[in-house]
C-alpha cells in the first residue's frame, strides 16, 4: 500500500514538474518580437503603380543567374506560376469579374510583388539548425548560405510568406530566395527589380525612408497627380516623375506584420485578396524561442531535473545489481 | 522491490531460425527501399517523392521521424516505471520496449538523412559556428542523437551477457544509474520539442494545435504512446512466438497508462476552452474531422480496457494498444500536414499526399525494425526466458 502510495505521489510529482517546466510563463526570459535594425534596407512595392510588365522577373532572373522555367507548351520564355527555388521575384496577378478597373476589388485586376520581404523577427532564421539563414545585424537583409544548409527544409515550412523555396530536381537541391542583391552592392548596383522599375512601383532604400514615403501617398488625394521617386530612395540621381495618385488601402503592409518587415507594399484591393496574409504584430519566431529559452536556457531546468532523475535513479537501480548477483 | 524482481526470469534468446516468411518478406521490402533511395541520391527529392514547397515535410519527417521517435518510447515510459517510481514488478518488460526503442529511434536519426537536401552537411547541426541554439530542430536533433547513444549503452548488457563480457557489464552496471537518468530526461525534451518544432510555423497551423502547451501535449502522448506501444508489441509477441502473456504486468501498466491519457485528455480539452480555440472543431471541414478521429482514438482505450476484467483480455489490450498509436499517428499528422496551411489560406494551391516510392520507403524502414527485433529477439537474451520454448 505503501508503495502504492509512493508511486502516486511520484507521478504527480513528475506530472506536476513536466507542467510547470513546459507551461509556467516566465516573463523575465520571454523573448520578445525583434525590431528593425534603424539602417535596415528593404524596398517599397506600390502595387497602384505597377503596370505588369514583368521587367523586375527579368531583371532578378539575370542578376541571380537563374534560368528560365515554363508554364506553356511551347516554352518560349520565362513563365513561372509562382515564385521556387529558380525564381525569386514574380509579379501576380489578381482577377475579378470583368476586370474593367485596375486595383478594383470588384471587377478589376491587379498586381501584386512575391518575393522575400525581409522580416525583422524571421521565423526562417530562427528555424534553421545551421545558421544557413541569417540577418544581417548593419543591412537587416535576411541571408541564405548553402555552404551551411543541410537542406531540411524547416525554413520553407516556417515562412508564412512561403518564400524559402527548395530545388527538389537536383540532388545537390538549394533554397532559393530574394537577397536584395547583397552581391551587387560592391559594383555601386542595388535591387534589379528596383533598379529596372519603370514606374517606381518597386523602390529601394533604407525602410525608415521608405515607410516614410509609404505614409506620405496614403496621405494623398487619390486621383490627383503627384510626384513619385524611382530607383534608389535613399540615395543616387533624382529620378522622380509625375503620376497619379491611387486610391489605396488605408494599411502600409509590412509596417507591424510579424513585428514588421524591410519589405512594404502599398494596395488598392485587400491585401489577403492579393496572397499577403493577415498576420499578428508578435512573430512566431518570439514565440518559438521564449519557450526554447524557457525550458532550456543555461540548460538549468535540463540539469535539475537530470540530478533529481539520477539521485532517484541510483537508489533504485540499486537493487536491481543486488538481485543480479543473487540469479547469477 | 527486491524479492519481487529475483522472482521473475532472467532474459533469454527466443532461438528458432531467422529463415522464414515473415524475414522473408521484410528482406524484400527492404531492397525495394534501398532502389528507390539509391534514385533519390542521384536524381534529388523530386524525382521519388511528391514533396512541394507547399509541403516541404511529407511522411519521411512526419511518420518516420516524429511518429517513429514516439512509437519508440517504450523503453522510456517503462524505464521510468521501474527506476523513477520503483515499480520493479515491471522489470521484465524492459529489455523488450528497450529494443524497440533503439530501432525506432536509430532509424528516425538514419531516416533524416534521406529526407535531407544537402545530407553531407548534417555535421554542421552539432558544429560549433554553424549550430544555432534558437531553432527548435537544432535541440531536437542534439537530443535524439545523445539518446541513441544512451539507449545502445543501455542495451549493451544485452551483448555482454551473449558474449561472457562479465567485466565490461560490471562496469557498465556502475554507472547504469546516471544511464537511466539521462535515458528519461533526454526523451522529456525532445518529444516536448517535436510539438514546438511547429510553434515557429505560427498561424499557418490550425489553432486546434497551434498553442504553447503543444510540448506539454507531445510529452504527455509520447509517455502514453509508450506504454500502448508495450501493450501492443507484448501481445503481438507472445502470439508470434507462441508464448505466455504477461497479463499479470501488462493488467496494472494498463491501468497506470489510463492515468496518464485521462490527465492528456483534461490539459488538451482544458488548453482548447482556455484559448477559444474549441470552436474549430465544430466546423464542417476535413481539419474538424482529422480533430475528432484523433480524440475518438484517444477516448477509446477507456471504453475498450475501462474495467479491470476487461484489461484481463489480451484482445482487448491488444485493441486498447492499438487506438493509442492510431491516436498518437493522427496527433502528429494533423498537426503537422492537415492542420498546416501554407501561406495562411490565401495561398490554396498547395497538395500533398505521398507517392509510391515515399510510401515504400517508410515501409521498408519499418520492415528494418521488424528484422531486427526478431533476429535480436531469437538470438540475444532480450524476451524473458520461458521453461519450454515453442518458438518457431
Amino acid at each position: 500500500m505503501s508503495d502504492r502510495r509512493n508511486f502516486l505521489k511520484g507521478v504527480v510529482a513528475a506530472s506536476g514538474a513536466a507542467v510547470a517546466a513546459t507551461a509556467l510563463p516566465t516573463p523575465a526570459e520571454a523573448r520578445e518580437t525583434k525590431q528593425r535594425p534603424p539602417e535596415a534596407l528593404g524596398l517599397l512595392y506600390d502595387a497602384t503603380l505597377c503596370v505588369g510588365c514583368k521587367a523586375c522577373v527579368a531583371a532578378c532572373k539575370q542578376a541571380n543567374d537563374n534560368p528560365a522555367e515554363f508554364s506553356t507548351v511551347d516554352q518560349l520564355w520565362d513563365t513561372p506560376l509562382d515564385t521556387s527555388g529558380k525564381t525569386f521575384n514574380l509579379i501576380k496577378m489578381y482577377r475579378s469579374g470583368t476586370m474593367e478597373t485596375k486595383d478594383a476589388e470588384e471587377n478589376g485586376y491587379a498586381f501584386m510583388k512575391t518575393s522575400c520581404m525581409h522580416c525583422a523577427d524571421p521565423s526562417c532564421v530562427s528555424a534553421c539548425p545551421v545558421s544557413a539563414m541569417t540577418k544581417d545585424p548593419k543591412t537587416g537583409i535576411v541571408e541564405y548560405s548553402a555552404d551551411a544548409c543541410i537542406g531540411c527544409r524547416y525554413c520553407v515550412a516556417a515562412c508564412p510568406f512561403g518564400i524559402p523555396k527548395y530545388q527538389y530536381d537536383s540532388p545537390t537541391g538549394k533554397i532559393g530566395k530574394c537577397e536584395l542583391c547583397r552581391h551587387r552592392y560592391k559594383d555601386g548596383h542595388y535591387s534589379a527589380c528596383a533598379e529596372v522599375c519603370p514606374t517606381g512601383a518597386t523602390l529601394y532604400g533604407k525602410t525608415s525612408d521608405l515607410l516614410a514615403e509609404a505614409k506620405r501617398r496614403l496621405a494623398l488625394k487619390p486621383g490627383e497627380k503627384a510626384v513619385f521617386p524611382r530607383g534608389n530612395i535613399s540615395g543616387g540621381k533624382d529620378q522622380s516623375y509625375e503620376n497619379v495618385v491611387g486610391n489605396y488601402q488605408q494599411h502600409v503592409y509590412g509596417e507591424k506584420e510579424y513585428g514588421g518587415t524591410q519589405v512594404l507594399k502599398l494596395s488598392g484591393v485587400p491585401f489577403e485578396k492579393v496572397g499577403m496574409p493577415n498576420l499578428p504584430p508578435e512573430a512566431a519566431a518570439a514565440h518559438s524561442e521564449s519557450i526554447q529559452h524557457m525550458l532550456y536556457g543555461g540548460l538549468v531546468m535540463p540539469l535539475a531535473v537530470l540530478g533529481g532523475m539520477a539521485f532517484i535513479a541510483k537508489r533504485n537501480v540499486h537493487h536491481d545489481d543486488d538481485d543480479q548477483k543473487g540469479e547469477n | 522491490m527486491a524479492a519481487n524482481h529475483s522472482a521473475h526470469h532472467a532474459p533469454a534468446p527466443v532461438g528458432g531460425n531467422l529463415f522464414n516468411a515473415t524475414t522473408f518478406v521484410c528482406g524484400v521490402l527492404i531492397a525495394i527501399m534501398i532502389a528507390i533511395l539509391a534514385v533519390r541520391f542521384i536524381f534529388g527529392l523530386g524525382a521519388v517523392t511528391n514533396l512541394n514547397d507547399g509541403y516541404p515535410w511529407g511522411i519521411w519527417v512526419v511518420v518516420d521521424v516524429v511518429i517513429g521517435s514516439a512509437f519508440a518510447c517504450g523503453g522510456f515510459s517503462v524505464a521510468m516505471l521501474v527506476y523513477i517510481f520503483n515499480k520493479g514488478q515491471y522489470h521484465p518488460l524492459i529489455r523488450p520496449a528497450l529494443l524497440a526503442s533503439l530501432f525506432g529511434y536509430t532509424l528516425a536519426g538514419i531516416g533524416v538523412i534521406f529526407d535531407l537536401g544537402r545530407w553531407w552537411n548534417f555535421w554542421h547541426i552539432f558544429w560549433p559556428g554553424y549550430s544555432n541554439p534558437n531553432s527548435v530542430m537544432f535541440e531536437v536533433a542534439v537530443c535524439i542523437s545523445a539518446y541513441i547513444v544512451v539507449m545502445w549503452l543501455e542495451f549493451s548488457p544485452a551483448f555482454f551477457e551473449k558474449w561472457g563480457m562479465v567485466d565490461a557489464k560490471k562496469k557498465l552496471n556502475k554507472v547504469l544509474f546516471f544511464l537511466v537518468a539521462l535515458g528519461t530526461v533526454l526523451p522529456m525534451m525532445h518529444q516536448s520539442s517535436l510539438g514546438t518544432l511547429i510553434v515557429v510555423m505560427g498561424v499557418q497551423i490550425n489553432p486546434l494545435w497551434q498553442t504553447k502547451l503543444i510540448p506539454l501535449l507531445f510529452l504527455l502522448t509520447a509517455v502514453v504512446i509508450g506504454y500502448g506501444v508495450v501493450l501492443f508489441e507484448s501481445c503481438v509477441a507472445a502470439s508470434a512466438y507462441r508464448r505466455k502473456i504477461e497479463l499479470h504486468l501488462l493488467e496494472p501498466l494498463a491501468k497506470v497508462m489510463l492515468g496518464m491519457l485521462a490527465l492528456f485528455i483534461v490539459v488538451r480539452f482544458g488548453d482548447l476552452v482556455v484559448r477559444g480555440a474549441l470552436g474549430h472543431a465544430f466546423k464542417a471541414n476535413l481539419v474538424a474531422l482529422a480533430f475528432w478521429v484523433e480524440m475518438l482514438c484517444f477516448l477509446a482505450p477507456f471504453a475498450l480496457i475501462g474495467s479491470a476484467g476487461a484489461r484481463r483480455n489480451p484482445a482487448k489490450l491488444f485493441l486498447a494498444g492499438t487506438a493509442i498509436m492510431l491516436g498518437g499517428i493522427f496527433m502528429r499528422l494533423n498537426a503537422f500536414l492537415i492542420g498546416y496551411d501554407t501561406g495562411v489560406g490565401v495561398d490554396t494551391g498547395w497538395r500533398y499526399f505521398p507517392s509510391v516510392p515515399e510510401l515504400m520507403v517508410t515501409i521498408g524502414m519499418f520492415a528494418i525494425e521488424v528484422l531486427g527485433y526478431i533476429i535480436i529477439t531469437r538470438r540475444f537474451p532480450v524476451l524473458p526466458r520461458e521453461d519450454v520454448q515453442v518458438a518457431h
